[in-house]
């Protein structure tokens, strides 16, 4: 039980910390608001330079161009990007998270040559297609309908919660194209070119105002049969792949940004006032600080578990459900308090008097997304309930 | 880094588990109730197991090995509820002669901590030595020279108490630097504790969900009683990851602040044994409230086990001190 970094995941940090002291600050700040078209352009940009500093696709296998790191080198990998301030993943979080990885298991020779190589150097950006309006949870309930028309099928129905669709270049799209037998045997997994005829993109103003996604409607869209991924009728297979890459690693960096976000709450803390005394000598408060640090380090340690015992089976495993729901919930905790700390000021979204409040607000209000996103925290109970501890299912 | 348990340490606790299973089977709680905690049978083949010379080093008579393979150890003792002063012996191996051989019997008080109650000292007619850590240091009593008012409604029937008056000075036998040493091994190894309560509670409501029936259904079928076991899941998991974490980081202060880490054990294993072991009473019904189903037990073990080494609440405190010194 070894918690120390081998001397080459070492030499990866001082290299890759380098790399970033000159980087970051060269790329420089993200564009303000809501221009998404900035926003890919920034974020692309970022991408091709991690690409020709062969940092893309930390965990990209060699053959698609990707670093293939250890999974300890991944680590390293959040834990420097998260501390050095790097731009996030960015629009093309589901390219390199979803599709990408989705393609290089189930995709075709010609598939993944149109694909990958541009995914990773940032020239090809992806968005989701999967939830429905009638389709959350219960995903493979999905009526969005594909059918055959020689060598295309004609797509008809609605998807939403689609990120960055509106300069998307690709969707990953599931679709039913048997309506007769039971539900999830009748999905397919199409590769959807967003400029196709037939889509219209409106964006969905959520609780946090305008933002990232968008609720897409497709009237008889021509997607032609060889952008199916995998078997006809055999989407739903496809799709757990899918879902088992979202349950993954993939909140490392954000998991170690919220324990500098803890201490940037403590320097908060010891700046406002509270009774005439810092908020910092509230006991009550500085507790619950100290508690979800401590809680922050323990899921971290769980992480390293995770990812460890996972070395050997190569696939994350069910524990990454675990690691969802605690992380959610207490991503949730740490924003709450945030707001906390603030004070009244809270009521601003925009900074006021020196204060973090774009920072907190932004926390605080994107933290309810995550415990719907990628299966509810609900969904994510049902999982370890039924799954790892063997209970018995529900009626379905 | 290679955090998972490796084979030998897979073995160890593959050897302990069926130890304590064979030992402390179903119904033996009742037997060592009737005999106050301390089987001394029992503590001689635990000794011979060497779960108090575990980390004394192989020249003077142990086994060598380091606080996570202890925390291990401990997880199964906790499992099974094993009794008596297991943890104050096991930190007592090597400082007083016969603790690892199981032939002295090693308690202890922790005085280090901020509270300042009533001196309640654990096992005490079972006490050949009586380590006190103080902020001085670390401090020997003979056990017999203490008196004391038996406690005669303990809230854990495994753990009787004597409320002492006075406590001598005793013997200073290590430095104030050593006292510290020891109250963070201690949490480690009560920490390990708790999450064998985390995790056997999960267990017993697990197997008592799938085969009580109401409605006509196993109640492990709903989903009011899945997400209390999913929760009782994850608890069990972050309190593993913190519990092993605070054993390297103790065996290897350079992958991280060793405070820190033990503080996190401490706190999730103790929230961790405290939640599941109430959900397990919950989820057990009416037969929960009765004496006859061992899950009070272990709510009751985890109170013992949360006042010793800091509570929840003082190292919550120390973490955000930690927190602070790092801006």
């Amino acid at each position: 039980m070894d918690l120390r970094y081998s001397e080459s995941d070492e030499k990866f940090r001082t290299e890759l910390h380098a790399w970033l002291e000159a980087a970051v600050p060269a790329h420089g700040e993200p564009p303000a608001g809501n221009d998404w078209y900035e926003r890919r352009d920034y974020d692309t940009a970022w991408q091709r330079k991690l690409y020709d500093a062969g940092y893309a696709g930390i965990n990209w296998p060699k053959e698609y161009g990707g670093r293939d790191a250890s999974l300890t080198e991944q680590l390293v990998y959040y834990e420097e990007i998260a501390r050095s301030g790097a731009p996030y993943i960015g629009v093309n979080f589901v390219g390199m998270l979803h599709g990408g990885p989705t393609l290089m298991t189930e995709g075709t020779v010609e598939q993944k040559a149109r694909h990958l190589p541009y995914i990773l150097k940032g020239e090809q950006v992806w968005c989701q297609g999967f939830s429905e309006p009638g389709a959350g949870s219960d995903l493979a309930s999905i009526s969005t309908r594909a059918e055959r028309d020689g060598d295309h099928y004609l797509v008809t129905g609605s998807k939403i919660w689609c990120s960055f669709a509106q300069l998307a270049d690709y969707g990953e799209l599931l679709v039913r194209t048997d309506p007769l037998v039971p539900k999830h045997k009748g999905i397919s997994w199409l590769i959807l070119p967003m400029d196709a005829p037939g889509i219209e993109i409106r964006p969905l103003r959520t609780l946090a105002g305008e933002g990232e996604f968008s609720e897409v409607f497709l009237d008889h869209v021509p997607v032609p049969v060889e952008n199916r991924v995998g078997k006809e009728n055999d989407g739903w297979r496809v799709t757990n792949v899918t879902l088992r890459f979202e349950r993954g690693t993939a909140f490392a960096s954000e998991m170690v940004q919220l324990q500098q976000f803890v201490a940037e709450l403590v320097a908060l803390a010891k700046k406002v006032t509270r009774y005439d005394a810092r908020a910092w000598d509230d006991v009550a408060l500085r507790r619950a600080l100290g508690h979800v640090a401590a809680e922050l380090d323990a899921l971290w340690a769980m992480v390293k578990l995770s990812v460890c015992e996972s070395t050997k089976t190569g696939v994350p495993g069910l524990g990454g459900s675990a690691i969802k729901l605690y992380y959610t919930e207490l991503y949730q905790r740490v924003s709450e308090l945030g707001m906390r700390v603030l004070g009244r000021a809270n009521l601003s979204r925009e900074d006021v008097a020196g204060l973090p409040n774009e920072m907190v607000l932004g926390k605080e209000l994107n933290s309810i997304s995550l415990a719907i996103a990628a299966g509810t925290s609900q969904i994510q109970r049902n999982i370890i309930a039924e799954r790892i501890l063997g209970m018995p299912k529900e009626p379905r | 880094m290679d955090f998972q348990l490796s084979e030998d340490q897979k073995a160890l606790q593959a050897g302990i588990r069926s130890f304590c299973e064979s030992r402390m089977p179903k119904g033996k709680l009742a037997e060592i109730e009737h005999k106050n905690g301390f089987d001394a049978g029992l503590w001689a083949e635990l000794a011979e197991m060497d779960v108090f010379g575990l980390r004394l080093p192989e020249s003077d008579g142990g086994v060598g090995l380091g606080n996570a393979d202890a925390v291990i150890v401990f997880a199964e003792l906790g499992r099974r509820l094993l009794a008596g002063p297991l943890v104050w012996t096991h930190l007592a191996a090597g400082l007083i002669k016969g603790a690892a051989s199981g032939e002295v019997v090693v308690g202890g008080l922790d005085l280090m901590g901020p509270e300042s109650g009533p001196l309640l000292v654990e096992h005490l007619d079972q006490l050949d030595a009586l380590l006190i850590l103080r902020p001085q240091g670390v401090y020997r009593v003979d056990p017999r020279s203490l008196s004391g008012r038996p406690i005669a409604a303990p809230l854990d029937p495994f753990t009787p108490l004597h409320h002492v008056e006075r406590l001598p000075e005793g013997e200073l036998v290590l430095g104030p630097a050593e006292a510290e040493r020891l109250r963070l091994e201690g949490a480690a190894l009560v920490s390990g504790q708790l999450l064998g309560i985390a995790e056997s509670t999960l267990e017993l409501a697990a197997a008592y969900a799938k085969e009580r029936h109401q409605f006509g259904r196993a109640i492990g079928s709903f989903q009011a009683i899945k997400h209390m076991l999913a929760d009782m899941f994850v608890r069990q998991e972050v309190a593993r990851a913190a519990v092993y974490a605070a054993g390297a980081t103790l065996d290897d202060p350079g992958v991280g602040d060793v405070v820190r880490a033990v503080s996190t054990a401490k706190i999730m294993a103790g929230e961790g044994a405290m939640k599941n072991a109430r959900s397990c009473i919950q989820i057990h019904g009416g037969m929960g409230f009765t004496w006859e189903i061992p899950a009070h037990f272990y709510m009751k073990r985890t109170w013992v086990l949360e006042s010793v080494f800091g509570t929840i609440e003082e190292h919550a405190d120390r973490c955000a001190e930690l927190v602070e010194r790092s801006l």
